[in-house]
């Protein structure tokens, strides 16, 4: 029994370090690939390594991991090569020339792939775990040569960090600075091989492309620092690496690879809806907010025209009246006015509503930014005067108050708007 | 030929006409790798269909694929449009995380029946002809053949009836949508039947043939033709080609068929990229080196004129940095076309040569279309 709690946790303690050692290298290379936009170029490069896995072994007849990683290396740089120039060489668009690529080359390896099963021996070749990964066979060399491949790569991301980081956002200010961009350009192709063939064996061919794309897609909401990104990426990417690899562990039936992706996934949910700034759940929150805004002002300022059309004279206004101004429903006339009463603005009798002496000021001081506008827009921008009411409604509540200021000061003060409606000024409000 | 192998042939062909037929669409809208996302996003709507029903029978599974098939659609959509990630980041994010949910719900709950990871993913339609259906208590024939027949019917009708909103959506989406079409709709009726002809090819051919049948012929055609009509037939025709040879290669190997098909696509596209006659590597090469030579004689045309004396070889060589050879060679094009003279004392334009140089900025330089 407790030989084979070991010998368990000793596979256990393999799959752990694999996985987290390709999560945070894949997640820090992901970071230059989703940048560059070309986030399926490592989808295309895990299929393509297999024929280069396959040639390797029938040239070597070796399962040791350093030749077939080599085969496969040799095969993504082909392939990634052969994307280049089907783009640069033909009318075929990049997106066809990935997925040429992608399909072909998978393609030969699984003929390749056949043909070697058809070979005394073959069957044992061990070679379908790169197909569909599988971390529990990943053993001590395995892990000295995933562990040292992926020192290099990090070692190579810290030294060319600046360099990367002028190919990810501006490569022509790099050229021009006298940077070889073509030469690094490769460079970093190269990288992602390696960490593509890496993750083979942990991951397998399809859910590669999700250990470098996930991770730095959910870093990607946090932070619009490179350097930040970066770190954040392989943590993400190591903490799914690791947990991935725990829970599959502990749960019969339960591959290490899909749980991989799956937490990273988890992760990429999260930092899309909470993350600070780009959150989409706060970017709701605000639209909301803006829109009850919206709303209320609109209100107030019906509330004031009606009276400002009786002669100036701000009496109470039925909700019947309300509802014909903006085709609004009683109920929604209610919903729009409870804030208003609450703050004060608004005090009601029955159904009808009245603004407060606090409310006309307010309700000026929208018309006054609507009735601004359209004048400005009619002088400085010659619309005619029956084009610029359904602009100014807009405007008028994304106008600062000291931008309607300066609009006021720089218009001369206008006493009426295009229709011939009068300004509400502010010291007439306040007297 | 025997009959299984006319069986695994007819499938090929159907399989090769639907993916032709609806990926000429995806190669020209630019959204291939949607093709692709959508082949390896079906399998958890496949996974769901066969725990609910127990069985592999082709109704559930096309309906729970093409689910699935919309749902990434829609996934990928949305991600794209919240303007927080890029299309092809949020294509990368979303078939991966289906792609394991299926993986996660086939070994965890289908361990036992017969659904496996290397079937969906490379298929094998060499057993097409061993899976018969009956009806009625009369043997149907091979399920792959009613399957893939359906899909090609289903693909053949949504060109025919949606030709002109496809061809204009995928052309000019913004003329599209101000003539009244829906650009969302077509879309959306396009990646359906994508989702459809993926797991009606699925069990027969696999994912990747899938993709590769989907993308390289329309890429192929695309290199041949300019119009969308004969870009269609054409690709479906290599679609057939590429099943037809894969076929002959993989059985010449004792390989899988799949993969030999997807390798002969591979080598016909290669044949178009080098041979196209209008955008081959070969006529490409040919077009920049006759502009170059153009440029060239041009270039010492306008060198030549308003000078007085004649300018000797020497003195054209050190001037342009050309070889020896290289001056010869472009002094004998002009003199051929009476465009300069030569004699001891060196060249001379003459006056065709002159009047060439008045129309040599304003002709198209490089072959239109």
């Amino acid at each position: 029994m407790t030989e084979g709690g070991i010998v368990i946790s000793y596979t256990l303690w393999n799959v752990l370090a694999g996985s987290t050692i390709l999560g945070v290298t894949g997640g820090v290379l992901g970071c230059f690939t989703l940048l560059r936009r070309q986030s399926l170029l490592g989808d295309a490069l895990a299929h393509a390594a297999l024929p280069g896995v396959c040639v390797a072994f029938l040239l070597t007849g070796s399962k040791s991991p350093l030749p077939l990683l080599l085969g496969a290396l040799a095969a993504g740089v082909a392939g990634s090569l052969l994307i280049l120039s089907i783009v640069r060489w033909s009318r075929v668009k990049e997106d066809s020339a990935i997925g040429i690529i992608l399909s072909v080359f998978f393609g030969l390896g699984i003929v390749l792939l056949t043909r070697i099963q058809q070979l005394p021996g073959g069957n044992q070749s061990g070679l379908d775990k790169f197909l569909f990964g599988q971390a529990a066979s990943l053993v001590a060399s395995d892990l000295a040569v995933m562990g040292t491949l992926s020192l290099a790569v990090l070692a190579a991301v810290v030294l060319l960090f600046k360099e990367w980081k002028l190919l990810a956002f501006d490569r022509t200010f790099g050229a021009s600075l006298g940077y070889p961009m073509r030469g690094l350009e490769i460079g970093l192709t190269c990288l992602l091989v390696v960490v593509v063939v890496v993750g083979l064996q942990t991951v397998g061919v399809v859910l590669m492309v999700a250990t470098l794309v996930t991770p730095a897609a959910a870093a990607r909401q946090w932070t619009d620092r490179l350097s930040v990104m970066t770190v954040l990426s392989g943590a993400i990417g190591g903490i799914s690496g690791a947990s991935g690899a725990i829970a599959s562990g502990l749960v019969s039936h339960l591959p290490t690879g899909p749980t991989i992706v799956l937490v990273a996934s988890a992760m990429l949910v999260v930092s899309l809806l909470f993350a600070p700034n780009r959150g989409l759940l706060w970017a709701a929150l605000r639209e909301r907010r803006f829109t009850a805004r919206i709303r209320r002002e609109n209100l107030l300022k019906d509330v004031y025209l009606f009276g400002e059309r009786g002669g100036g004279r701000f009496e109470f206004v039925s909700r019947p009246a309300l509802m014909g101004e903006r085709g609004l429903g009683g109920a929604e006339i209610e919903r729009h006015s409870l804030p208003l009463l609450r703050a004060g603005l608004l005090e009601r009798f029955g159904d009808a509503l009245r603004l407060t002496p606090a409310g006309l000021v307010e309700a000026e001081r929208l018309v006054r930014k609507h009735r601004l506008w359209e004048v400005y827009l009619t002088r400085r921008l010659e619309l005619p005067p029956d084009h610029v009411h359904r602009d100014a409604e807009a405007m008028e509540h994304a106008l600062s108050e000291a931008a309607v200021d300066d609009l006021d000061e720089m218009l001369g003060f206008p006493e009426v708007d295009p229709h011939g409606r009068r300004i509400p000024r502010r010291e007439k409000a306040e007297t | 030929m025997s009959g299984p192998t006319l069986v695994v042939l007819a499938v090929g062909a159907l399989v090769a006409s639907s993916c032709a037929i609806v990926g000429t669409f995806l190669v020209l809208r630019r959204m291939a790798l949607l093709g692709d996302a959508i082949s390896h996003a079906v399998l958890p709507g496949i996974a769901l269909a066969f725990m609910m029903t127990g069985s592999r029978a082709a109704l559930p599974m096309v309906v729970g694929a093409g689910a699935l098939g919309v749902v990434t659609v829609f996934l990928v959509e949305a991600l794209h449009r919240s303007r927080r990630l890029k299309e092809d980041a949020s294509i990368g994010v979303v078939f991966p995380a289906l792609f394991a949910i299926g993986v996660i719900l086939v070994s965890r709950y289908t361990s036992q029946v017969d659904l496996d990871i290397d079937c969906v993913l490379y298929g094998e339609i060499a057993y097409a002809p061993l899976d018969t259906i009956s009806a009625f208590g009369r043997n149907l024939g091979p399920k792959a053949l009613w399957v893939t027949g359906a899909t090609l019917l289903v693909d053949l009708a949504l060109v025919l009836l949606l030709y002109k909103e496809l061809k204009m959506t995928s052309f000019d989406p913004a003329l599209a949508a101000a003539l009244g079409f829906s650009p969302v709709l077509v879309h959306y009726a396009l990646m359906s039947a994508v989702s459809v002809t993926v797991v009606g090819a699925f069990e027969s051919v696999g994912a990747i043939l899938v993709v590769a049948m989907l993308v390289v012929p329309p890429a192929a055609a695309y290199l041949l033709v300019e119009r969308l009509s004969a870009m269609i037939a054409l690709a479906v025709g290599l679609g057939i080609a590429a099943t037809g040879l894969g076929y002959a290669f993989a059985r010449a190997l004792d390989a899988s068929i799949a993969g030999g098909i997807a390798s002969a696509a591979g080598a016909i596209f290669v044949a178009a990229w080098i041979a196209s006659p209008r955008h081959g590597v070969i006529v490409r090469v040919a077009r920049n080196r006759a502009l170059a030579r153009r440029l060239d004689g041009e270039l010492l045309l306008l060198h030549l004129k308003d000078r007085a004396a004649a300018l000797p070889l020497d003195a054209v060589r050190r001037r342009f940095g050309w070889t020896g050879k290289k001056v010869g060679r472009v002094v004998a094009e002009l003199e051929s076309e009476r465009l300069v003279t030569q004699d001891n004392g060196g060249l001379a334009i003459t006056p065709e040569g002159a009047r060439s140089l008045e129309t040599a900025g304003t002709a198209p330089l490089a072959h239109s279309g």
